[in-house]
């Protein structure tokens, strides 16, 4: 495993050529189509037949094993205009696997009819499967034979219709003045009434009741409306079910509406406390889509907000996870960093959470007059700061007390569970994106990747905060190696595009009309931009039909594989615990839900 | 120095207990802001003195309300039991020189059984609500209790074979010469610990816990019931801090001031201390907090005990 993080960034990985023949000699010459991709990911169409035993093949059998279920999703195909070279399709069902032997996704689609839509289910495969493929029902309605619990799980129980679907209306104007007839209250009330049996859970051993608690979906440690039913034999913890989608505002749904480029605050506001760092794996997506290429500068000025960033995530993190360990007072003081963190923010692009700040092929505007001091007065403000709260949080008898040795996982589980970023590395698993397959640029800057080696609580706090290090060597050398030049491609797609030569020749002017009044075009095809987010890997896989906006977005979230693991971290332990391993998690509720 | 009459006493006694308790509520939130790099309650009256005049103000006339599935009588005596406990222990408090309700002879013991009763109101709170969550806040604090209670007591006995009395007045008069802080020590510390736990502070506030039981056994009280609850918690405070000081800081002994100031002091400082633990420490959980008392505190009560009863035979 450590053989791939070791190896230079920039040398070729493992020959892929062989994948494709590997996979013809065991499902057959005729079973397996081969489609290009802008992203260079290998993908192939199987049969809906052959799904599960290629995914078993390539999980387990093949050399250097795809281990982990990276994503999990459909499109729906019925209003392609763009023919593709590809298997007729209702809906696909799209498979992204990652081997990190050969530090490299792999792409494995199906095609399913309208009339028939049904396949079996990997979750037997991986257990992380499980939530990706309730998703799939519930957006697209497709059914997964063997799954253990098709239920819902975005949309209310009572949700007519999928609604990723194409014939579904994306908009509240569409479906007509919403009513709620008492006989319509009665029925959603109903739905409401908890049943343990319908979360999978029993209500009851040995002649005794279990108590089940709510916590949640208001709950000061829940961090949002999330929430978490426990079955509780005391205080301990039999079972944890989490109830996810108070926080689903449809932002896949909302990406086929909305240009390539007015999609771009969509993306602020998914991992809501990655700001611009969402921009940046939805742009990178859109770039190779289009072939655009960022300018040095603008590549640098995106890794510098974006380290920026992660540091103000960790703090919130930081702040907040000494909170639910009832530590008061660490809160204020790394909000209060936070706060210098997002002057700088706002001296740069305007606002604070959610700038909006990078564009396609580059960022909004060059830097302002004075941003190098500004950041370098935050380089030599946070290292002390963060030396402050290392005596007293990390070296605190009593936080050690409640995090070591609570919500451990080991690096295999973390990789059946499709857990990425620090939680991944706590395991002593050195795998970051920004080193393996580097982005933006970052093959030129020099960090290390901190791991941890008991996959606890405490080892991804250790982590984190290591992290916010890290990133303050990468925000230096990005002050000091500025490169020169243009702050946005010279791509006439680039959006808005650049005006220096619209009032000179009537051809830009028109191409710059057209850019900022419909929005650019983007050439068919398909690619997937992930980043190392603050959370862990987010990434953003996008199709095009080659028109003004995105046939399917869909948006991989770390939050949403990291919470499906919690029913396994919580069960045995007590109450307080489950307030620690969501505090050492690390979640947002909009980047579970979006 | 003349005695004052009893009932003037106990007016007393109860007009400061019960003015400081609410003060306290103001120098709480202010010394935590200074702690947290902000600044609490400052627009009401100078420096914000009368913000707790003006939550008074709003929680008297707040709606009086009692959940429809609460127990209805024990949820209104609970809050009210807090209060009568920790003020009837302040009877047996000497203040200073003759300032004393009542001067029992078994004033401590007093004190202990007092402070157990406290209990049942957290306990009996919790079970009222009808609320899960109060319900494992009550649950928490008879555990709590039971293993703090015990080291408790046990960490005063050495006081009381040095005094040889139980009479608290008699206690600070044999600490004229020397604060018990010195040679029990020990005890000090074990007692200081035990009063975090009884005063439910942090880092021992797992009845309440807010991140977990979002408000623990008073997460359905509001009004003035949730506000004998508030008031209590700090009239408690200002009891272990008061006690500490009878015990081992030789009360209202001291040079120079005279004894109410001294005594004044020494219950302030602890005050303090009790706030900045609650802005540094973070929350045990109760297990911990359970196998801290019965496999640390108890048996290093039990030592003190022991080495202090031999000392003590030895200097016969």
């Amino acid at each position: 495993m450590m053989l791939s993080v070791a190896r230079q960034p920039g040398t070729p990985s493992t020959p892929t050529a062989t994948i494709g023949d590997e996979l013809r000699s065991l499902v057959g010459e005729s079973a397996v189509t081969p489609q290009a991709t802008a992203d260079g990911i290998p993908t192939f169409w199987v049969a809906p037949g052959d799904v599960r035993r290629v995914l078993a093949w390539l999980k387990t059998q093949v050399v250097q094993p795809y281990r982990m279920l990276y994503d999990l999703t459909a499109i729906d195909e019925r209003m392609r205009t763009h023919p593709q070279d590809a298997p007729a399709s209702d809906f696909t069902i799209v498979y992204h696997l990652l081997s990190f032997d050969r530090n490299e996704y792999i792409r494995i689609k199906t095609p399913l009819k309208e009339e028939r839509a049904t396949i079996d289910t990997v979750s037997n495969l991986w257990p992380a499967a499980n939530w990706y493929e309730r998703e799939v029902w519930d957006m697209f309605g497709i059914r997964f034979d063997g799954h253990p619990h098709l239920e819902r799980l975005l949309m209310p129980r009572t949700w007519s219709g999928h609604p990723l679907r194409k014939d579904h209306p994306a908009r509240a104007t569409e479906m007509g003045p919403f009513q709620l007839p008492d006989a319509k209250q009665d029925a959603e009330q109903e739905a409401l009434r908890f049943k343990p049996e319908e979360w999978g859970m029993k209500s009851g051993r040995d002649g005794q009741d279990f108590l089940f608690l709510n916590v949640g979906p208001q709950h000061p440690g829940t961090h949002g409306v999330l929430r978490v039913i426990l079955q509780l034999d005391g205080e301990e913890i039999v079972d944890a079910v989490p109830d996810i989608g108070f926080h689903h505002r449809g932002a896949e749904k909302m990406g086929e509406r909305q240009s390539w480029h007015t999609y771009i605050p969509y993306t602020d506001r998914v991992d809501y406390l990655g700001g611009v760092m969402n921009n940046m794996a939805y742009l990178m997506a859109v770039e190779k889509l289009a072939g655009i290429q960022v300018p040095p500068r603008a590549q640098v000025i995106r890794v510098m907000l974006a380290e920026l960033f992660r540091i103000i995530s960790h703090l919130v993190w930081y702040g907040t996870f000494a909170q639910d360990l009832g530590q008061l007072s660490p809160v204020f003081y790394t909000f209060n960093d936070r706060e210098r963190a997002f002057g700088i923010i706002e001296a740069i692009c305007g606002a604070r959470m959610h700038p909006n700040w990078f564009r396609i092929g580059g960022v909004a505007q060059d830097l302002p007059k004075g941003w190098d001091g500004l950041i370098r007065d935050f380089l030599k403000y946070l290292p002390p700061r963060l030396a402050e709260y290392d005596k007293e949080v990390m070296q605190n008898w009593i936080f050690k007390g409640r995090t070591q040795g609570v919500g451990t996982f080991t690096k295999d589980e973390a990789i059946e569970w499709g857990v990425t970023g620090p939680g991944l590395r706590a395991c002593g698993f050195a795998w970051d994106f920004r080193k393996t397959q580097p982005y933006s640029g970052y093959e030129h800057f020099e960090f290390d990747i901190p791991t941890g080696t008991h996959g606890d609580c405490y080892d991804r706090g250790l982590v984190r905060v290591e992290e916010m290090r890290q990133s303050l060597r990468i925000i230096e050398q990005c002050v000091d190696n500025m490169p020169e030049g243009p702050y946005k491609s010279l791509d006439a797609r680039a959006c808005p595009p650049l005006k220096d030569r619209t009032m000179h020749d009537i051809e830009t002017l028109i191409t710059h009309f057209l850019g900022v009044s419909w929005g650019p075009v983007i050439p068919p095809g398909e690619a997937l931009g992930a980043i190392e987010a603050t959370k862990g890997n987010n990434g953003y896989y996008l199709v095009s039909d080659g028109s003004t906006t995105s046939y399917r977005t869909r948006i991989r979230t770390p939050s949403f594989a990291h919470m499906q693991m919690l029913p396994l971290l919580a069960r045995g332990r007590m109450i307080p615990d489950l307030l620690a391993i969501l505090g050492a998690m690390d979640f947002v509720l909009a980047d579970v839900d979006r | 120095m003349t005695t004052p009459h009893p009932i003037a006493s106990i007016v007393g006694v109860l007009i400061v207990a019960l003015s400081l308790s609410a003060f306290l509520i103001w120098v709480e939130r202010r010394l935590l802001a200074l702690w947290q790099d902000r600044y609490g309650p400052n627009r009401v009256g100078p420096f914000g003195l009368l913000q707790v005049l003006a939550d008074m103000i709003k929680i008297f006339t707040k709606e009086d309300w009692i959940p429809p599935f609460a127990d209805k009588p024990v949820f209104v005596i609970a809050p009210a039991i807090i209060m009568v406990t920790v003020l009837m222990s302040f009877a047996v408090l000497p203040v200073a020189p003759g300032i004393v309700v009542s001067d029992l002879n078994i004033g401590l013991l007093f004190f202990l059984g007092m402070s157990s009763l406290g209990v049942y109101s957290i306990v009996l709170a919790g079970w009222a609500s009808g609320n899960k969550y109060s319900l494992l806040g009550g649950l928490r604090a008879a555990a709590q209790m039971i293993s703090y209670e015990v080291f408790m007591g046990l960490s005063l006995m050495g006081v009381v074979l040095l005094a040889g009395t139980f009479d608290l007045t008699a206690i600070v008069e044999a600490q004229r010469g020397l604060w018990y802080v010195i040679p029990q020590f020990l005890g000090f510390v074990l007692f200081l610990i035990a009063g975090v736990a009884e005063a439910r502070r942090l880092p021992f506030d797992l009845p309440e816990a807010e991140a977990e039981l979002v408000a623990g056994f008073h997460s359905e009280y509001s009004g003035m019931k949730f506000g004998m609850f508030f008031v209590g918690e700090y009239l408690g405070i200002t009891l272990i801090s008061s006690m500490i000081a009878v015990l081992f800081l030789g009360g209202w002994n001291g040079p120079w001031l005279p004894p109410l100031v001294w005594f004044l002091i020494k219950v302030f400082a602890f005050l303090c201390f009790f706030i900045l633990l609650r802005a540094s420490l973070p929350r045990m959980r109760f297990d911990q907090l359970m196998s801290l008392g019965w496999k640390v505190m108890f048996p290093l009560a039990l030592v003190n005990l022991l080495v202090t009863g031999a000392i003590v035979l030895a200097k016969r």
